[in-house]
């Protein structure tokens, strides 16, 4: 593009169409996205300092933050395992039904939350296939930490993959194939060759699968019983206390939640200046019949 | 073809098979054999009853309501943020992530305490006759919240890609702006307007966290599908939380056939080889 030539104007160019429709989305915004987040902020601390802190330091709601982390600490490591290797075998290699796998991965992104609790339910609880064996060799998986990180799992399943799988898709073969060629081992060209150039989408999708695992509510809500002090994660404290006329304590357990969206939003723009999830592409169209032997 | 010389096909494939068998299609077949276990009529005395079909009529309609509203709103903002340099641009461009970000119960109960008769937006809404919190209305706009990500970052990067020259070429030819628009740029727009539109919609329809608290819940108005799930399951109903589970199921996987098959024309079209 040559800059000597000022630019002619563009399509929607006319200064009071422009004026009006930046006013019109900057309103919207104001009062769909940014209002939501001020008034967890102001009903958090309309009964002062003093209750605030009393909530957060409640047993219970000290529980609920370590249930959450606890299930994050799990549920994202094996999540992120996952995402690597379904990339590697998806990118590195053909083999027949790969679309299917990968449209099987995502799947979970357009199930109900609701629809994947009871799906758990039908596997492990006493109705399901394996509950009455769990029940008899008194296994919990249901109504505790286990069904908890497995209902995360499902909901986050493809966070870490769809971020992996384009790059790698994009980056080809050739640099792998010449590492081991060299006689590096598989471990050794997947860290020093692949991970390289992979690690900020992969943090990109760590970050978003984080956020996910750690507000999940709906499919958590059904696998884990509800039990105040012992199975209950933040999003699930923060609806008790909401229908126990708590609203203040329930705003207050809110705004963690909310300082954490935050902090993933601030993430999410710092590796996109990394290069990382630049695109909404979804993996599926990437992975095209051609690449098929 | 060439040999592959890279190891590590079995390990990977291995871990990937064993979790997507084991986290993603295990309860979903357990869900649908379950929902098969029942006999068809009574599936159908289930999934047909008046409970049921209303849950159906408000979740649908406050998803079409508020996918419309997207659909105009999430191209407008896509459109602002591509084509014009303001201040406070880059901040609003973060901020679109929101819904994505915030987990569903805080949207609820924040969306509840705006739009509830003594909240900031629902006190002035009040004083000219329109109530939202705990009405139909109240749901459209927890799932326009939830949902709005999607439209805004599927017609970005097209935006973005799109070629200045076409336009000048409309222009050369004397188009107005709005014909150029309507005949240039919408067509080119469309397939990731539908694609966003699609996920957008299928969100909607699963949404639970964002409106359960906003919604009024009453059977036959405001109770949206995925909280009749939940009430039969509190009710130890198992069979019919697996049957309308079944049914919610059957939607995500169409609206899932849809979407794949919209993206797929979206890059035939769209990506220049």
């Amino acid at each position: 593009m040559s800059t000597a030539r000022r630019k002619p104007p563009r399509v929607g160019d006319n200064p009071l169409f422009r004026r009006l429709l930046i006013g019109i989305v900057l309103l919207l915004g104001a009062l769909l996205i940014l209002a939501p987040l001020i008034v967890i902020g102001v009903e958090a601390f309309r009964q002062g300092w003093k209750v605030y802190v009393a909530t957060l330091a409640n047993a219970d709601t000290q529980h609920a933050i370590m249930l959450t982390v606890i299930t994050a600490l799990i549920a994202v490591p094996l999540n992120t395992i996952f995402g690597v290797a379904a990339a590697w075998a998806m990118t590195k290699f053909d083999f027949r039904g790969k679309r299917l796998l990968l449209i099987v991965t995502e799947i979970p992104f357009s199930v109900s939350p609701i629809v994947a609790g009871v799906a758990y339910l039908f596997v492990y609880g006493l109705q399901g296939i394996f509950g009455p064996m769990l029940d008899a060799y008194d296994v919990k998986i249901l109504f505790a930490l286990p069904g908890i990180v497995l209902a995360s799992m499902f909901v986050t399943a493809p966070f870490v993959a769809r971020e992996l799988i384009p790059l790698m898709q994009a980056q080809g073969r050739d640099l792998e194939e010449a590492a081991t060629s060299l006689g590096a081992s598989g471990w050794r060209t997947f860290f020093s060759v692949t991970l390289p150039n992979v690690k900020w989408a992969m943090l990109y999708g760590v970050v978003l699968c984080n956020a996910r695992v750690m507000g999940e509510f709906g499919a958590v809500s059904i696998v884990s019983g509800n039990i105040r002090g012992q199975t209950n994660t933040l999003p699930l404290h923060i609806e008790l206390l909401y229908h126990d006329y708590q609203a203040a304590g329930a705003f207050a357990s809110a705004s963690i939640l909310a300082v954490i969206a935050v902090f993933t939003i601030i993430a999410k723009v710092a590796l996109e200046g990394r290069g990382a999830g630049r695109r909404v592409k979804p993996a599926t169209i990437l992975v095209t019949p051609e690449t098929r032997p | 073809m060439r040999r592959n010389v890279l190891p590590g096909l079995n390990l990977s494939l291995g871990i990937t098979l064993f979790y997507v068998g084991l986290i993603v299609v295990l309860p979903l077949a357990a869900l649908i054999f379950k929902a098969s276990s029942l006999g068809f009529a009574e599936y159908w005395t289930i999934v047909s009853s008046p409970r049921s079909v209303a849950s159906y009529r408000v979740t649908a309609l406050a998803a079409l309501a508020a996918t419309i509203f997207n659909l105009f709103f999430g191209l407008a903002l896509a459109w602002v943020l591509t084509r014009y340099r303001f201040p406070g641009r880059r901040i609003i461009d973060a901020m679109v992530d929101l819904p994505f970000a915030l987990p569903t119960a805080v949207a609820g109960i924040s969306l509840t305490a705006l739009f509830s008769a003594n909240g900031w937006f629902g006190s002035v809404l009040s004083d000219i006759g329109i109530k939202v919190a705990y009405t139909p209305l109240g749901i459209m706009i927890a799932m326009c919240f939830t949902s709005l990500p999607f439209i805004v970052r599927t017609v970005q990067p097209v935006l973005e890609d799109l070629d200045p020259a076409l336009e000048e070429a409309a222009q050369s030819l004397g188009g107005s702006d709005w014909t150029i628009f309507r005949t240039v740029i919408l067509p080119l727009l469309a397939p990731a307007l539908l694609a966003g539109t699609s996920l957008s919609f299928a969100r909607s329809l699963g949404e639970f966290g964002a409106i359960i608290f906003i919604a009024g819940n009453q059977p036959m108005s405001t109770e949206i599908t995925a909280l009749l799930i939940f009430i039969r399951l509190e009710e130890y109903d198992y069979q019919a939380a697996a049957a309308i589970a079944s049914v919610l199921l059957l939607t995500a996987f169409a609206m899932l056939a849809v979407t794949n098959w919209l993206q797929a024309r979206a890059l035939r079209y769209t990506v220049k080889g």
